[in-house]
C-alpha cells in the first residue's frame, strides 16, 4: 500500500478497496515505526488525522468525494495550522500554536484531505540540506548519512520513505525542486502568485511559493488542483484563471520545443549528472520533442542577486520575532534591548542570523543602491533572459542540481559551497517562473533530477511534459533501497 | 542682529476609515486594549497585508483638495525599526513614491494678508500601537488597537516664519481634512498630530540652521507655545556661542518646554525598501477626476460663501469657515435666529471663550445651536441685555435649564420701562457730582467719551437689566440739562 500513488489511493477510496481511516491509520503507524530513522516529521497529529479520515469516509460514502478527499498528506511546518504547533523549524516558534489556518490548509480541509502532521525543514526555509533545523537534520532514505536537500527536506524524505504519499513544500530558491531531485521525487514550484502565501511563514516574500512534492507528475497535478488559485488575503496572488492540471496530462509531446541553456551545462556540472540529463533529453526526442540550444546569459549573476534580495527581505520579515507577542522570549530580560538581543540571539540559528546580518547590511543607508537596488536590476535582466528564451521554446530543461545528495555535514562549514547547490534553481524564483524536478536516473545509486521550466502560468504544460516522460520511463517508480 | 525662524510641519491625520489600512479590524477609539487587533495587526507569522482602498480614496481627496500632484503609481515601503508597539518590526509607509506630491495652500494671517505655504508631499502609512508604561510595575503594556490605523502624513515646505503662521497652516489643514470628512480632527484623541521642525537663522541668510523636530503635539495652543519656546531656546544657545543639535524633542505641556528625546547620532537607519507583500498602487486619471469632481465644500469656498451669503467680514468668515463643525454650527444658529453678524460675534466671542475654558470641541458643546439661536433671539427682541445674555450662556453651559426659564429664574429680563429707567438715570447722575462737574467743564466735543462712566454706573445700578440704548437716549439730555 505504501508504494501507491495519490492517484491509486484516490481510486481505491472511490471503489471501496480501503477506507481513508484504514490508510491513515497505516501511515500513522508507519511514521511511528520508521520516522526515527529519517526525522522527517516535527509534529505528527494522529488524533486530528483520524478525525479527518473518519469525516472523509462519510463524504466518500455519500458519493460526494473530491479526488483528494481522504488522502493523507503531510505539510511542511511552515504553513500555519490552527491548534497545531507551527515552528518553521525554529526554536523561535517551538512554542507557537497557530491560531489560524494558512489558505492552503483551508483548501485541503475544504476537500477533506487528511493531514498526518508537520514536516521538518531548514529553519525559516533557509538552507539546502535540512541541516539548519532546530529539530535536527533529516536523513535521505536513499543513502545513509545523506541529506535530503532543503529546505523542504522533511517533506521530501517523508514521501521518499513512504511515510506519506504526498506533501506540501515551499520553494524560495529551489526548496521544492532540489529536495525532490535528491530523493527521486516529483516537485513543482508554481508561478509566483499561483498559490496563496497567506499563512505561510515568510522567508523572502517576493520569492516564496508553495507547491507539492509527490511520487508522480499526476499526483502533483492532483495536489496543485487543490492548492492553486487567487486569494483575497494575499495581495500578490494572481487573479489568472486556474487550469485543471490533470486534464491535459496525456497530451502528446510531438513538436514540443525544448530549450537547453548552455549556462546550465557548464563545467561546474557533475559529468555523470550531465549524462543522465542528456539521456532524458533523448527520451524527449523519442517522444517527438525538438531540442534547441539557448542562452540565459545572466545565470551567473543569479546567486549574488538572490543572496542580496532574499536576505534583505528576510531581515525585515523576521523582525517580528522579538519576544514581545509570541514565540520564544529569553529568560529574565533586564530591559528592552537585552530582551531583543538575547531573544533573537538565542532563538535563531546560525544560518538565519547570517542571512539577517547580510540582509540588514544590504539595506543599510549608503549601501542600498550598491546592493539591493543593483540586485533588483539584475533580477530584471535574469527575468528578461527567460522571457526572451521562452519566445523561442515551449519549455527549458536542464539539471535540477549540480550533484546528487551530499553527506550530512559535508558542506556546513562552507556556506558559499552550500549556496551553489541552488545555482540552477534560484534564477526561476528571481524570474517568478514555474519549474519542476522529475527523476531522470541515478548516479552512484543516488537520484538525479531533471528540471523543467515553463512560461508564466504554464503549470498545466509542465505537468503534461513531466507526465509523458514518466509514462515512457520508470525512474520515478524506483524506491530507496530497503523499501 | 535680527533672527528669523524657519518652520515646517509634518501633520499626521488619522483617516476616518472604518477598518484598518491593511486589515479588517475596527479603527474605533477607546476599546479595551488589544480587542481591536486581529492576526494581521498582531503580525502573527504568515499573515499578509491587504490594502484598504478607502484609505487611497481619502488620500486622493486630500491631494485634489489642495490641487497637488497625484501619483499614478505609488509604492508602499517598509520602514524597519524595533519597538514593542511596532508589531511587525517595521512600519509600512511610503518613502520613495508617495501618493500625493507637490501642492500648496493659502493661509490668512492676523493682519488679513495671505501667504502661500507649500505642501511637499502627503503619504499613506500605518499607525503604531501604544506602549503603556504606567500601569505595570517594572513592565510595559502594549495595546495594539491603534496599530494599523491609516494615517496621511502631510509634509509642508519650511515656508513658515512664526508660530502664528504655523498654527494658521495647521488650522488650515485641519479645516480641509475635516471638511473632506477624511479625518475626525479630534486632537485630544490623537487623530490629528503635529510634528514641528524649527530652526533659526540670521535674517537675510539663505542657509538653513540646524533644526529640531518636536513630535506629536496635539493642540493648536501647544503648537504655538512649543514653537515659540523652541525659537527662544535656539536663539539663546546661538547667542551664547553654542550650536543647535539636530535632534528630536518632546513638548511637555505641564512645564511648557521641549526636551530632548533622541539625538541624530541615536537616530535609526530605517533601511527602507519596497514592501514585497503589497503591489504598487496604480490609479487612472478617471479615478482621480471622479474624486475631484465630487469633493465636498472646502474652507476657502465656504469662506467666500459666508461673505456673499451672510455678508460677514473677511475676519469673521475666515474664522467661522475653517472648521467644518464650527461652520455647520454657525449656519444652524443663523437659520434659527436670522442674524448672521450677531451669531458670528457670539460664536467667535463668548461662545469661543467658553469652549476654550472648558477645553471642549464644538461637536461636544453642551449648548445646542438651537439654544444659542434662542438666546440670540432674546437679545434681538430686547428681552436680554448683553450682560444678561452672557449669564444665560454660562447657565446653559452648566445645563441649568432652558433659555426662557433661566431668564425668569435669574430675573434677567431687561427693563424697558422708560419711566423706571429715567428714575435710575437721574439717581445715578445726582450721586456722581464730581463726574458731572467734570462733564460740564469739558469741551462739548470731549463729552461723548465721558458717557461711558455714567453708562457703567447706570447698568450696574440696574443690575444689567436696563436697555443700554434707552439709557443712552435718556442720559445725554439729562446731563445736557445741567450744563
Amino acid at each position: 500500500m505504501f508504494s501507491k500513488t495519490i492517484a491509486q489511493l484516490s481510486q481505491g477510496l472511490k471503489t471501496g478497496e480501503f477506507s481513508s481511516s484504514e490508510i491513515t491509520r497505516s501511515y500513522l503507524d508507519q511514521i511511528a515505526a520508521q520516522d526515527s530513522k529519517y526525522n522527517s516529521f516535527i509534529t505528527v497529529t494522529p488524533e486530528l488525522a483520524m478525525a479527518q479520515a473518519k469525516a472523509a469516509d462519510e463524504t466518500i460514502g455519500a458519493g460526494n468525494a473530491h479526488a483528494m478527499t481522504g488522502i493523507p498528506i503531510a505539510h511542511k511546518d511552515i504553513f500555519c495550522t490552527k491548534g497545531v504547533r507551527t515552528s518553521a523549524g525554529s526554536k523561535m516558534l517551538d512554542n507557537f500554536i497557530a491560531p489560524y489556518n494558512a489558505t492552503i490548509i483551508e483548501k485541503f480541509n475544504a476537500v477533506q484531505s487528511v493531514s498526518l502532521g508537520k514536516t521538518n525543514m531548514d529553519e525559516f526555509a533557509m538552507g539546502s540540506s535540512n541541516e539548519n533545523s532546530y529539530y535536527g537534520a533529516v536523513t535521505n532514505p536513499w543513502g545513509d548519512n545523506r541529506v535530503p536537500g532543503g529546505s523542504s527536506g522533511g517533506s521530501a524524505a517523508a514521501v521518499a520513505a513512504q511515510l506519506a504519499p504526498g506533501s506540501t513544500g515551499t520553494d524560495t530558491g529551489g526548496s521544492i525542486r532540489q529536495p525532490a531531485a535528491l530523493t527521486n521525487l516529483t516537485g513543482i514550484k508554481p508561478t509566483y502568485g499561483r498559490v496563496s502565501r497567506f499563512g505561510m511563514i515568510a522567508f523572502a516574500s517576493s520569492l516564496d511559493q508553495a507547491g507539492p512534492i509527490t511520487k508522480t507528475a499526476e499526483d502533483a497535478a492532483m495536489m496543485l488542483n487543490v492548492m492553486a488559485g487567487f486569494d483575497a488575503k494575499d495581495s500578490t496572488s494572481a487573479q489568472t484563471a486556474v487550469d485543471d492540471y490533470t486534464a491535459t496530462l496525456n497530451q502528446p509531446l510531438k513538436g514540443l520545443k525544448i530549450g537547453l541553456p548552455k549556462e546550465f551545462f557548464s563545467a561546474d556540472l557533475n559529468p555523470q549528472i550531465a549524462e543522465r540529463v542528456q539521456s532524458a533529453l533523448k527520451e524527449y526526442q523519442a517522444l517527438g520533442a525538438e531540442l534547441k540550444e539557448i542562452s540565459l546569459p545572466n545565470t551567473a549573476l543569479s546567486i549574488p542577486a538572490y543572496y542580496i534580495i532574499a536576505p534583505a527581505e528576510a531581515s525585515s520579515n523576521l523582525s517580528r520575532f522579538d519576544g514581545v507577542k509570541f514565540g520564544y522570549r529569553c529568560e529574565n530580560p533586564v530591559d528592552l534591548e537585552d530582551m531583543y538581543k538575547r531573544t533573537r540571539g538565542e532563538g535563531f540559528g546560525t544560518e538565519v542570523k547570517r542571512r539577517i546580518l547580510v540582509g540588514t547590511y544590504a539595506l543599510s543607508e549608503g549601501f542600498y543602491d550598491a546592493y539591493y537596488k543593483k540586485a533588483q536590476q539584475i533580477r530584471r535582466l535574469i527575468q528578461q533572459d527567460f522571457v526572451n528564451a521562452l519566445k523561442e521554446v515551449d519549455v527549458i530543461m536542464g539539471p535540477t542540481t549540480p550533484q546528487p545528495a551530499f553527506k550530512i555535514g559535508e558542506k556546513t562549514a562552507d556556506p558559499i559551497d552550500m549556496y551553489m547547490e541552488d545555482i540552477y534553481t534560484l534564477s526561476l524564483n528571481l524570474a517568478g517562473l514555474p519549474g519542476m524536478s522529475v527523476p531522470c536516473g541515478q548516479v552512484d545509486d543516488l537520484p538525479v533530477g531533471l528540471q523543467i521550466i515553463g512560461n508564466y502560468f504554464a503549470e498545466q504544460r509542465l505537468l503534461n511534459v513531466a507526465h509523458m516522460f514518466q509514462q515512457a520511463t520508470d525512474w520515478h517508480t524506483q524506491t530507496a533501497p530497503g523499501l | 542682529m535680527q533672527w528669523e525662524a524657519v518652520i515646517g510641519l509634518e501633520i499626521h491625520a488619522q483617516l476616518a476609515t472604518k477598518t484598518k489600512i491593511f486589515s479588517g479590524a475596527s479603527t474605533a477609539f477607546g476599546a479595551e486594549p488589544n480587542t481591536q487587533a486581529c492576526a494581521i495587526d498582531l503580525a502573527l507569522p504568515g499573515t499578509l497585508p491587504v490594502f484598504n482602498i478607502k484609505a487611497l480614496e481619502m488620500a486622493v481627496m486630500f491631494g485634489t483638495a489642495i490641487d497637488a500632484e497625484i501619483s499614478k503609481t505609488s509604492v508602499f515601503d517598509r520602514k524597519n525599526y524595533f519597538y514593542p508597539d511596532s508589531p511587525k518590526g517595521y512600519q509600512t509607509s511610503q518613502l520613495f513614491y508617495p501618493i500625493v506630491g507637490l501642492g500648496e495652500l493659502d493661509i490668512t494671517l492676523a493682519d488679513g494678508s495671505i501667504k502661500t505655504i507649500g505642501v511637499t508631499r502627503a503619504h499613506l502609512e500605518e499607525d503604531a500601537g501604544k506602549s503603556l508604561h504606567e500601569k505595570f510595575a517594572d513592565m510595559s503594556g502594549i495595546d495594539l488597537n491603534r496599530a494599523g490605523t491609516p494615517l496621511l502624513e502631510i509634509v509642508s515646505e519650511p515656508d513658515m516664519r512664526s508660530a502664528e503662521e504655523a498654527v494658521a497652516y495647521a488650522k488650515k489643514i485641519h479645516g480641509i481634512v475635516t471638511s473632506l470628512g477624511i479625518c475626525d480632527g479630534n486632537m485630544a484623541e490623537g487623530s490629528f498630530r503635529v510634528d514641528c521642525n524649527v530652526s533659526v537663522r540670521h535674517k537675510g541668510d539663505n542657509k538653513l540652521g540646524n533644526r529640531t523636530e518636536t513630535k506629536n503635539i496635539n493642540s493648536f495652543r501647544f503648537i504655538e507655545k512649543a514653537i515659540k519656546g523652541e525659537i527662544i531656546r535656539q536663539i539663546e544657545i546661538l547667542e551664547d556661542g553654542g550650536r543647535i543639535n539636530q535632534e528630536t524633542r518632546l513638548y511637555d505641556a505641564d512645564k511648557d518646554q521641549t526636551r530632548t528625546m533622541r539625538s541624530k547620532e541615536e537616530a535609526n537607519d530605517y533601511r527602507y525598501f519596497p514592501c514585497p507583500d503589497l503591489l504598487p498602487i496604480v490609479i487612472e486619471d478617471d479615478y482621480i477626476e471622479a474624486i475631484r469632481n465630487n469633493l465636498p465644500e472646502l474652507p476657502d469656498a465656504r469662506q467666500q460663501r459666508f461673505i456673499d451669503q451672510y455678508k460677514l467680514s473677511e475676519y469673521d468668515a475666515v474664522n467661522l469657515s475653517a472648521d467644518k463643525a464650527l461652520a455647520g454650527y454657525f449656519e444652524s444658529v443663523v437659520k434659527e435666529c436670522s442674524d448672521a453678524k450677531l451669531a458670528a460675534n457670539w460664536l467667535l466671542g463668548e461662545f469661543a471663550k467658553q469652549l476654550n475654558q472648558s477645553n471642549t470641541s464644538i461637536d461636544q458643546s453642551p449648548v445646542t445651536a438651537s439654544e444659542l439661536a434662542l438666546l440670540l433671539t432674546r437679545i434681538k427682541d430686547s428681552t436680554l441685555a448683553t450682560n444678561g445674555a452672557k449669564q444665560v450662556l454660562e447657565a446653559l453651559w452648566r445645563k441649568e435649564g432652558e433659555v426662557d426659564a433661566i431668564i425668569d429664574s435669574k430675573g434677567l429680563k431687561q427693563v424697558t420701562d422708560t419711566g423706571a429707567i429715567e428714575a435710575i438715570v437721574r439717581e445715578v447722575v445726582s450721586n456722581c457730582d464730581k463726574q458731572v462737574q467734570q462733564y460740564i467743564a469739558a469741551e462739548p466735543d470731549k463729552r461723548g467719551k465721558m458717557l461711558g462712566f455714567f453708562m457703567g454706573q447706570i447698568m450696574k445700578a440696574s443690575k444689567g437689566k436696563a436697555n443700554p440704548g434707552q439709557v443712552q437716549a435718556l442720559l445725554v439730555p439729562i446731563l445736557d440739562e445741567l450744563c
